[in-house]
């Protein structure tokens, strides 16, 4: 860990340590707020802020906090980010605050930013703190940005509000698959993600939890 | 009383906080391999949702809403923007002193939720619950019955995950679908089933 480059603290979350993907880090927010494309970006972009300026705040006083109450003082630091954002979201973007109502609140919750500023942040300078919070911050976002996608496109016909294939019932060809636009399709997306993202990179596969036996019957094949 | 009722029905079925509004994710998926797990973290959360639910309620209610101050002779005072940090702040004390007493006067529970408690600190559906009581203006006894009802909805789709992993174990899943991915793709059948309740109208 301690040698790791600028660039590698950057890059390494997006694919090979993907915090949705592999760390199992901020599940919770990219189900609920990825029906359309606008309300994503959003979302990420409050979250790469946040998490870049938390591991930068928790980097800098990481040799003034007394160890038992890390956890409270990391609260802290990331509840008054996540205040600041939700106020410049009221006020400059009041429609989409509206649409992804509780989950900006949500953000200090969400495991990436606690999970990193605990995991890296207590434990390198600064600098790479920042870039390990902006790397991680993209990688979320990547998978949200990717799962809004289908769900925007096959669901509603449309991307950032546009709309690409006209659905049936504005005269058009597309008939507009209503299972996308509900919560349950974003895990399907999610699970098919990580099939595929398992397959381009096998590292990450899992240890097998119970070995199957081999099949010493014919017409098992 | 009809209407606890129903308000508690629904935070346990229609609106249930795992598979309806996918709050607390990361402990749903990380923690769900073994029933007994499970089934800890579960009580734990009913506990500390029951707690922190009501608790916020007042706060919010007494002092940070707009002109809640008014007692004090401050009428025009709106704190509402320090909501998110006061609803983390009570719900770390509530768990943390919720450890002490139960370490003092109950190890055997103490000794069952372990590792648990610390977690639900940051747990989604603790902090979510907290956000939409405030959202939709319940009153005290309702945010009992809600916290109560979102607990046990949420204990409730935890366990049902976790009997289901432990017999998907032994399928021969493919390669890279092994473990999250498979896990994703149960929880949204499951997901698929709970929104059969939201036809309900209470």
């Amino acid at each position: 860990m301690s040698e790791m480059t600028a660039k590698q603290v950057l890059f390494e979350p997006i694919f090979s340590n993907n915090p949705i993907g592999l760390q199992i880090l901020g599940i919770c927010s990219a189900l609920a707020v990825t029906t359309s494309m606008n309300v994503t970006i959003v979302m990420c972009l409050s979250v790469i802020a946040v998490t870049a300026f938390s591991n930068l705040a928790v980097s800098l006083v990481r040799t003034q906090i007394p160890g038992s109450i890390r956890i409270i003082v990391q609260m802290t630091i990331i509840a008054s980010l996540v205040i600041v954002v939700d106020q410049i979201l009221k006020a400059y973007a009041y429609e989409i605050s509206k649409q992804l109502s509780v989950f900006v609140g949500l953000i200090i919750t969400n495991c990436i930013v606690m999970g990193r500023a605990e995991g890296f942040a207590m434990k390198n300078g600064p600098w790479l703190s920042f870039l390990d919070g902006v790397g991680n911050g993209m990688g979320y976002s990547i998978m949200l940005l990717f799962v809004a996608f289908f769900r925007e496109l096959l669901g509603a016909g449309s991307l950032f509000g546009v709309t690409l294939l006209t659905p049936v019932n504005e005269g058009g060809w597309y008939i507009t698959n209503g299972l996308l636009l509900l919560p349950p399709s974003a895990f399907f997306i999610i699970g098919l993600a990580i099939w595929g993202l398992r397959t381009w990179m096998p590292e990450q596969v899992e240890e097998e939890d119970y070995k199957m036996s081999r099949h010493t019957h014919k017409e098992a094949f | 009383m009809e209407h606890y009722i129903s308000l508690l029905l629904k935070a346990v079925f229609i609106e249930n906080m795992a598979l309806a509004f996918f709050l607390g994710m990361c402990t749903f998926l990380a923690i769900s391999k073994k029933i007994e797990a499970a089934t800890g973290l579960g009580i734990a959360v009913v506990v500390v949702l029951t707690l922190t639910v009501p608790a916020n309620n007042l706060i919010y209610n007494n002092i940070l809403r707009e002109g809640a101050l008014s007692w004090a002779g401050l009428p025009d005072v709106d704190l509402s923007f320090l909501g998110l940090i006061t609803y983390i702040g009570v719900i770390a004390a509530i768990v943390q002193i919720m450890e002490m007493i139960l370490d003092k006067y109950i190890p055997a529970l103490y000794s069952a939720l372990g590792v648990f408690l610390p977690l639900i600190t940051v747990n989604c559906a603790i902090m979510g619950a907290a956000l939409f009581m405030v959202e939709r203006d319940y009153t005290f006894s309702e945010s009992v019955v809600y916290g109560f009802g979102a607990g046990v909805g949420w204990a409730l789709a935890i366990v049902a995950l976790a009997g289901i992993r432990e017999k998907l174990k032994y399928s021969d899943v493919p390669d890279g679908l092994r473990g999250l991915g498979i896990t994703f793709i149960t929880v949204g059948l499951m997901s698929l089933g709970f929104m059969s309740f939201s036809g309900i109208s209470l």
